[in-house]
């Protein structure tokens, strides 16, 4: 599969047509989307057309942009408008958005050629994609193991060469851990950097859009056109969209990196020989690397599942069958909402919701919620004290390589430990990213995280690309 | 240690999220979230009395746009996709009792 940064070129240049870039994404789909539950609706007509069109620009000497005729697949919690867009949940079938997300709109702009929509854990509630109302996706290195989650779709049309980029969203690791277990790059940008206008909400002060790519350059690229400030999302950060595709090759020569003991905590052998393997290669670019302790990482996973979900139950609020979605008829309007929600929703996001509406009610709200911002602070204020010391962290992205379907799922507990290197990250706004380094167990990839403070991306990946060249792959 | 949630608190927080559990349902959903809630019990050991709570990580500030009239969604657009509709509103089933 070409790289998304050589067809953009190819297209632009006229060496290849974005027609006939879509043709072999579409025929790869065919192949295989049955076996892999990739896609849960491809835009045949519609990517068609924008293909055409590309390509007429073209050859009026028109400049298309820098994803000029490159097919991307979009996780199936962002907007698109006219096509269906269901979370992976019943109580959205059948509805098409009236607007575009923001990351849709730069996409079109850039040139881009939106494919579909991608499987996911119902409302991105999940580390596997089984929660998914329509079925699990499978990992396309091991069909048999699951490709992560939540963004498991987008991560296997990458990674069963569908499409060269694809979009994820990220709220306790699922871009990253995904990425780790496809053998993908995926990034969790700082928080605000990429709009969230037409990301259906999960958590909102803690997802981020991100991309996933092969190579750190084609992420470090679609990260660029997808940044910048949205008068859209209040929360957008102000500052003009950074530059981090000139960066990549800035190596890590002076950089103080932190390899933190709880960022491999019973983790795999397999996983943690990777990390210090990455460790080695990151000293022999130039960087220093020390080993730290940082104690309040261990607490994320609680303060997460309890932040996540409190959050979630409020932005779920709005699946009541009264202005989107599908209804359930009652007599009244409370025992309308109530059926329709309860045929609506799936196991374990009625069990998310659950578990915030407790931590938020009268009584709980002190011990659980209240509790858990506190620990938030804590984690942020740990992350500030590293960041003094240092200016990378290093770690593993998940605990184990792609596990085997229905591992996982009698034990949402064990499944919420998935997520336990991720975490922190999305508690403290700041940047993440996975990037494959060395195989584990029966050959399957193993993802070695780096973090940095807000606005790292450029650094995060220029080291990332300095392990995946010793990876071998230049 | 024994589940900090018992089963009338899951049949509770149920109502108030507008669920309808089984039986079945309740006793798994108690013996779960009583299980993430254990574990959330990690948080009691600190001791967190003069911290302040981050709801959001950088802080939210109101933002405001200026006030002039700019298009918004097509209604029809909007409508075409609820379950119901009337007058060009959205319409539900009805929110009070028969007149006595």
């Amino acid at each position: 599969m070409k790289t998304a940064q050589r067809i953009a070129h190819e297209v632009q240049s006229g060496l290849s047509s974005a027609s006939a870039e879509l043709e072999r994404s579409l025929a790869a789909v065919r192949e295989r989307n049955g076996e892999l539950n990739v896609f849960l609706h491809v835009d045949h007509d519609g990517a068609t057309g924008l293909a055409k069109s590309i390509d007429e620009r073209v050859s009026r000497g028109e400049f298309v942009g820098p994803l000029a005729g490159v097919p991307i697949a979009l996780k199936d919690n962002l907007c698109q408008v006219g096509i269906p867009t269901t979370c992976s949940s019943r109580i959205l079938e059948g509805w098409h958005p009236p607007y575009n997300a923001t990351v849709v709109d730069r996409l079109l702009s850039a040139g881009a050629v939106p494919v579909g929509k991608t499987n996911l854990d119902e409302f991105a509630m999940g580390s596997s994609t089984e929660n998914s109302a329509f079925g699990p996706t499978r990992n396309p290195l091991d069909p048999s193991r699951v490709p992560g989650g939540s963004s498991g779709g987008s991560a296997a049309a990458v990674a069963a060469d569908m499409t060269p980029i694809s979009l994820g969203s990220d709220t306790g690791g699922s871009i990253r851990q995904p990425a780790a277990l496809c053998g993908l790059v995926g990034m969790k940008p700082t928080y605000g950097l990429v709009s969230r206008y037409g990301l259906i909400a999960f958590a909102s002060s803690l997802d981020q859009i991100g991309p996933f790519a092969k190579t750190v350059t084609d992420a470090a690229l679609l990260l660029e056109v997808i940044a910048g400030h949205d008068p859209m999302d209040s929360t957008s950060l102000p500052e003009p969209s950074p530059t981090l595709l000139v960066h990549v090759n800035d190596g890590v020569a002076g950089r103080r990196v932190g390899l933190v003991r709880e960022l491999v905590e019973g983790a795999d052998d397999d996983v943690v020989d990777a990390v210090q393997r990455a460790r080695v290669t990151l000293e022999a670019a130039g960087a220093t690397v020390v080993e730290m302790s940082i104690p309040e990482f261990r607490l994320g996973l609680s303060a997460y599942y309890l932040i996540a979900p409190a959050e979630a139950s409020s932005n779920l609020a709005r699946f009541d069958g009264v202005r989107y979605g599908n209804r359930v008829d009652a007599e009244d309007v409370t025992a309308m909402m109530e059926a329709t929600r309860t045929a609506g929703f799936g196991a374990e996001v009625k069990r998310r919701i659950m578990l915030g509406t407790y931590a938020l009610s009268a009584g709980y709200y002190d011990a659980y919620y209240g509790q858990a911002l506190k620990v938030r602070t804590q984690m942020i204020a740990a992350f500030h004290r590293a960041y003094q010391q240092v200016d990378l962290l290093l770690g593993a992205t998940t605990p184990s390589v792609a596990f085997k379907f229905g591992s996982k799922t009698d034990n949402p507990m064990a499944m919420y430990l998935s997520d336990v290197f991720t975490i922190p990250s999305n508690l403290a706004g700041e940047p993440a990213v996975s990037v494959p380094f060395a195989t584990g167990e029966e050959g399957l990839p193993i993802g070695v995280q780096l973090l940095g403070p807000g606005r790292s991306e450029a650094r995060l990946f220029a080291a990332a690309r300095v392990l995946e060249i010793a990876d071998g792959r230049p | 240690m024994s589940s900090p949630l018992r089963r009338e608190d899951v049949a509770h927080v149920a109502k108030l999220a507008r669920l309808t559990l089984s039986d079945a349902e309740l006793d798994q959903f108690t013996e779960q979230l009583g299980q993430v809630l254990e574990h959330a019990l990690d948080m009691s050991s600190l001791d967190l009395e003069n911290v302040i709570a981050t709801a959001h990580p950088f802080g939210l500030i109101n933002v405001v746009r200026d006030d002039v009239v700019r298009p918004s969604l097509d209604r029809e657009a909007v409508l075409a996709e609820a379950p119901d509709t009337q007058d060009g509103r959205f319409a539900v089933p009805r929110i009070m009792g028969e007149a006595p």
